[in-house]
């Protein structure tokens, strides 16, 4: 026993001595080095720092937008990663534009991640944006839609895979127009109040004003606003023809449900809608014309493919947040393969040059060199009657593809007279 | 024609203080029985909401609506026996803590449970609809819930100004040392009053679960609006609970009339201005246990 004591003493005695030396040795190679640990880091993994809103009014939506990013890293480093190097990406909650920032700022000083990716609320991306910048890294505001983001506040160091608020009008303006629901119509709108809704105003009266259509009135909406009956009150005041929704979020579930509720007679449009807040409306509540940029139901081999996958990990059905992380993940390790680096200059050298991504619909996709938009197809998509609809999957129906076929991409997005992007 | 448009926001501003008022009046209770500024109570509310979607799928809707308060105010037994308890007599800034800790615990038990994505609730079809009286529209399903609240603050006002029971606790509020040496013990008729609070919430969660979006953070949404009807009414006071929900929910709907943007900021600067000239609220009486 005595003697067992001695050696349990003796052997404590050489651990802390053994620690005391790697300690000493640890700080000395640190001295030396500088930053050992960032050193180390870019030889074996790809650290990628992606922030997306988990909790708020586009929670919901980011809870896709880390299933589908993490599900592409999954897949890409089962099959080797990139240039032999694993795909590691950091998910964080960004909460709120100041937050963003922050976070943003740690990321790529602290916890050396080569770039950024992420987003959905087109003010946090701004403030990313900026970091981005100032740190002349990369960054791809993968959700946001604010046209702003594209033209006055774009960046050499930003790019933007979602369609832009001017191509949600568009796409949904074509339906609409053909409906007769524009020309000679007196429309109320309901706008969230934060750059992307100031946006999708600015666009929407765009268009109003190109087609002959009166504004009676527009309200803009705090992000948090749960309870719409006092605007419900002042549509009604207003009686329009048409009543168009420019919400975000949770916003627009709420919207529909009162809506339904108050039972008033005015058809609904919205510019803007991510598709679970739709299923989150549930059948019954939602109607009209509606744009998106992916649906689940889109017919093609490869988005079919995802869905099917996505599926069978997560036990739900991938929303247009969970496809659009996907396919920006697999553009991103597209570009790494093919300039066999993970280095910010090489890759928007690379983005600029109009190469060709598979974002699995009908048409590859390609990014504009003068204002970093992700060019791709659009649809709008209308919702079936309640008798109709087998359950909330089934309630929408996806349109033609805007543009049609034959035309360039491009006819819906935004020209350069219309944009101020100057990179 | 602006004036009479003014007055319909006025109106339901009334009808919204309404359901402002159920979620407000449990929190002033358990906050004016157990001392226990009650972080949680926003849980309870989404609890009241998530059950209602679950148990509808077996009864339908009203029987939900009615079943899942009682659900959750079992809970609230658990609640009151386990955690609050200890913090009668604690420093209120602990009570503070657990129960912020709380609401963080059940809104991440809810996003286990049911998943983080909303949950899918429609109101029947026979709820919808408005009715136009006069000039005012109403939504039916508000009217239905405005009188629920009626019948709900009747009961209570006979439950504490005409029983014994409501006896003991007004007393217990006042003066808890002296209900003691009286031989009574308190602690049943705390158990009793934190279940009737959160079973209150939980109403409230299930009666607007079809009219907003069921959500794991739905909780926390609504917590500060009953906090700040709270604090606006004034410690202790049922009426002054029922003035303020009533007041929050028109000056509200009022400043929506006018500039629409400033809607949710108005009930802010209403608590700061009743605060300013009056620190206790509007009717807050002074309690002992908080004169320090």
């Amino acid at each position: 026993m005595k003697n067992h004591g001695t050696r349990l003493a003796d052997l404590t005695g050489l651990m802390n001595r053994r620690s005391a030396l790697k300690l000493g040795a640890g700080v000395a190679a640190s001295a030396a080095i500088g930053f050992p640990y960032v050193a180390r880091a870019q030889s074996d993994v790809i650290r990628i720092g992606h922030l997306t809103p988990m909790t708020g009014f586009l929670g919901v939506l980011g809870k896709y937008a880390v299933q589908g990013i993490q599900m592409a890293a999954e897949e890409i480093n089962a099959a080797g990663g990139v240039n032999g190097r694993k795909i590691e990406v950091k998910s964080e909650d960004s909460i709120n534009p100041e937050n963003a920032t922050t976070k943003a700022q740690r990321m790529l000083e602290r916890d050396g991640v080569d770039f950024l990716m992420g987003e959905i609320s087109s003010a946090s991306a701004l403030a990313i944006s900026q970091v981005a910048t100032r740190n002349k890294r990369l960054f791809m505001a993968l959700g946001p839609r604010s046209d702003v983001l594209r033209s006055a506040s774009c960046s050499k160091y930003m790019f933007c895979t979602d369609i832009p608020n001017t191509v949600m009008v568009n796409a949904v303006g074509s339906a609409l127009k053909r409906d007769g629901m524009v020309e000679g119509k007196k429309f109320f709108t309901l706008t969230a109040d934060y750059v992307f809704g100031h946006d999708l105003l600015t666009a929407a009266k765009a268009f109003f004003a190109k087609n002959n259509a009166t504004l009676l009135g527009d309200e803009l909406i705090a992000t948090d606003v749960t309870d719409f009956s006092p605007f419900l009150l002042k549509v009604r005041q207003a009686k329009p023809d048409v009543v168009c929704l420019n919400l975000a979020g949770n916003q627009v579930t709420n919207f529909v449900k009162q809506y339904a509720e108050f039972d008033l007679p005015y058809p609904t449009v919205g510019f803007n809608l991510n598709t679970a807040d739709a299923w989150a409306a549930g059948v019954g509540n939602l109607s009209g014309t509606w744009p998106t940029v992916w649906y689940d139901t889109l017919d093609t081999p490869a988005s079919k493919a995802f869905v099917k996958a996505f599926t069978a990990k997560y036990n739900r059905i991938p929303e247009n947040h969970a496809w659009i992380e996907y396919i920006a993940l697999k553009i991103m390790a597209q570009a790494m393969t093919e300039t066999k680096s993970a280095e910010t200059p090489a890759l928007i050298k690379y983005l600029e040059s109009g190469a060709e991504f598979d974002i699995l619909k009908a048409r590859k996709a390609y990014f504009r060199s003068w204002d970093h938009q992700l060019i791709q197809e659009a649809y709008p998509f209308s919702v079936k009657p309640a008798s109709q609809a087998k359950d909330v999957h089934d309630m929408i129906v996806l349109g033609q593809v805007v543009p049609s076929p034959s035309e360039s991409m491009e006819v819906i997005f935004p020209t350069k007279e219309q944009n101020a992007c100057k990179l | 024609m602006q004036f009479v448009f003014l007055l319909e926001q006025v109106v339901n501003g009334l009808v919204l203080g309404g359901y402002y008022l159920l979620i407000a009046l449990g929190l002033s209770l358990i906050f004016s029985v157990g001392g226990v500024v009650n972080l949680a109570h926003g849980a309870f509310y989404a609890l009241g909401a998530y059950a209602a979607v679950t148990v509808s799928k077996y009864t339908g809707f009203v029987p939900a609506v009615v079943i899942s308060p009682f659900i959750v105010a079992c809970l609230g037994i658990l609640f009151e026996r386990f955690i609050l308890r200890r913090f009668y007599r604690e420093d209120p800034i602990l009570g503070l803590l657990v129960t912020f800790g709380l609401a963080m615990v059940a809104e991440q038990a809810i996003r286990m449970a049911w998943g983080s994505a909303p949950l899918i609730f429609n109101l029947p079809q026979s709820f919808r609809g408005s009715i136009i009286l006069g000039d005012f529209l109403f939504s039916r399903f508000r009217l239905m819930l405005l009188a629920v609240v009626a019948v709900m603050l009747c009961g209570l006002w006979l439950l504490l100004n005409k029983s014994a029971f409501g006896r003991v606790v007004r007393a217990g509020v006042q003066q808890p040392d002296m209900v003691a040496v009286l031989g009574i013990r308190l602690q049943p008729y705390m158990t009793a009053v934190v279940m009737l609070g959160v079973g209150l919430a939980a109403l409230g969660g299930a009666l607007f679960a079809p009219i907003t979006v069921v959500h794991p953070a739905m909780g926390s949404d609504i917590l500060i609006v009953a906090f700040v009807v709270v604090v606006i009414g004034g410690l202790g006071s049922l009426p002054g609970v029922i003035l303020a929900a009533m007041l929050v929910g028109i000056v509200r709907g009022v400043t929506i009339h006018f500039s629409p943007a400033a809607g949710e900021a108005s009930i802010y600067i209403l608590m700061f201005l009743v605060l300013l000239v009056r620190p206790r609220g509007l009717l807050g009486e002074p309690i002992e246990k908080f004169e320090k």
